[in-house]
């Protein structure tokens, strides 16, 4: 676990610290954005983009879930999160006022400090944008340290575009930003097919680029696949897995994936790091 | 003003060709402009026509009862737009309409059919470009058909 803050060193990365839900918003049909903020005194270090956190449903579970905004230092959390399972939808029904279990921060991170200088093209498919949220926010925060920096988003359909007004303000900040959807109604005069298509569109030169790419691992297979046809090295392509993470801190062995362990040598890996393992169907 | 075989050197699934092929190509082509929203073809009519996009963009659509068009892809500049030229009964598979001006460079089928009988070096060099497109469509088909976005998510 890299974990950053003064209060790290006493709290226990086992141990759930209560936080609030301050606020909520629907995003789409079944995917909500929470704002939590601790209880008490007691807060968790500070999360950087790639990084998650547990987050407990008191009766209904605890599950992985990636910090999808970056608090500075206030001690709040923002997750985005998708109700597909008793505790993932316990966490969508809260209210605001409801309380959650949190332990983090975990896992790595993406790598923005080793993309300095070069172009950088974030690919994201369906909810896969909101672990890349921070890190998006980050470049444009810091846009002078990069060259050409893209965003390309898949989706299943224009309604399931995550954060679209953000997009437009992405194009603003001086990023560009392109979307796709695997269909829609004839009223839609967006593209239409996967999202590796957007990549040959893309203005970045692969030998000085360094690519993050989130979404359901056979997306991020066939968009890797691309992004090595545009000349990225698998070094330079970034890529977060998710696995089946409960203890978090590397004990348990869920998620281990060969000699790696998702929760805490992830879940933002260099392709070169984890494809050979991908394709091994035991794992 | 460029030639029809100057802007088809300039689509990725014609570049590298010879300029004796271009030409010879290009004899079987001629500009056209769709507007906003007219169709560029109508499922169920005679496949005897195809298009390299230079501008715009067109969606293939098709009809389905009770949910109205749907859109199923949508082609950009430089691709290829319409592979029933080439295989029997020449029928256009699905609705393709522009969306915003559409400038393409439009073939007759049939004479470049004739024209690859014809010359079936320049057949040969046309199926090892046109195929691929249709192989990437199709994988690109197959990954659709898994709705990958539909399930649980990756956070």
């Amino acid at each position: 676990m890299t974990a950053a803050g003064t209060d790290s060193a006493v709290l226990e990365p086992t141990t759930p610290v209560a936080y609030r839900v301050a606020g909520k918003r629907k995003e789409m049909g079944d995917t909500w954005t929470l704002e939590l903020e601790p209880v008490g005194d007691q807060r968790l270090p500070g999360f950087l983009p790639g990084q998650f956190s547990m987050l407990y449903a008191f009766g209904s579970g605890e599950v992985p879930i990636s910090v999808s905004a970056i608090a500075g230092g206030s001690g709040e959390l923002t997750h985005t999160v998708r109700a597909v399972g008793a505790a993932t939808g316990a966490i969508c029904d809260a209210r605001p006022g409801d309380q959650l279990g949190v332990r983090g921060p975990f896992g790595s991170v993406w790598p923005l400090d080793a993309a300095e200088g070069g172009d950088v093209v974030v690919v994201a498919g369906g909810i896969g944008l909101a672990p890349l949220r921070p890190a998006i926010e980050q470049l444009i925060a810091e846009r002078d340290r990069y060259r050409a920096v893209t965003v390309l988003c898949g989706a299943r359909s224009p309604d399931e575009m995550l954060y679209p007004s953000e997009l437009q303000d992405w194009r603003e900040a001086g990023i560009a930003v392109e979307t796709t959807v695997d269909s829609a109604t004839g009223d839609w005069e967006g593209r239409v097919g996967l999202v590796t298509k957007l990549i040959p569109l893309a203005p970045f030169q692969g030998e000085r680029a360094t690519a993050f790419v989130c979404g359901p691992e056979i997306m991020m297979r066939f968009v890797a696949a691309e992004l090595r046809g545009r000349g990225i090295p698998p070094g330079r392509i970034h890529v977060s897995l998710e696995r089946n993470m409960q203890c978090a801190v590397g004990h348990c062995g869920h998620c281990q994936l060969a000699h790696l362990f998702v929760c805490r040598d992830g879940p933002v890996f260099a392709l070169d790091r984890v494809e050979p393992l991908l394709g091994v169907r035991e794992l | 003003m460029r030639t029809i075989d100057q802007l088809l050197s300039e689509a990725p699934a014609f570049s590298g060709m010879s300029s004796d092929q271009l030409e010879l190509i290009a004899g079987c082509g001629l500009n056209r402009v769709f507007e906003d929203g007219e169709y560029v073809m109508r499922e169920g009519e005679p496949a005897d026509v195809f298009y390299v996009l230079r501008s715009g963009r067109v969606a293939l659509e098709v009809y389905m009862p009770g949910r109205g068009a749907l859109t199923i892809e949508t082609l950009d500049h430089g691709e290829l737009l319409g592979w029933s030229w080439l295989v029997p009964p020449y029928r256009v598979a699905f609705d393709a309409k522009a969306i915003g001006t559409v400038h393409a460079i439009a073939f007759d089928g049939a004479c470049l059919r004739g024209k690859s009988d014809q010359d079936t070096e320049l057949g040969y060099e046309l199926m090892k470009r046109i195929v691929p497109v249709l192989v990437e469509r199709l994988q690109a088909t197959r990954v659709q058909l898994l709705d990958v976005y539909g399930g649980p998510g990756p956070v």
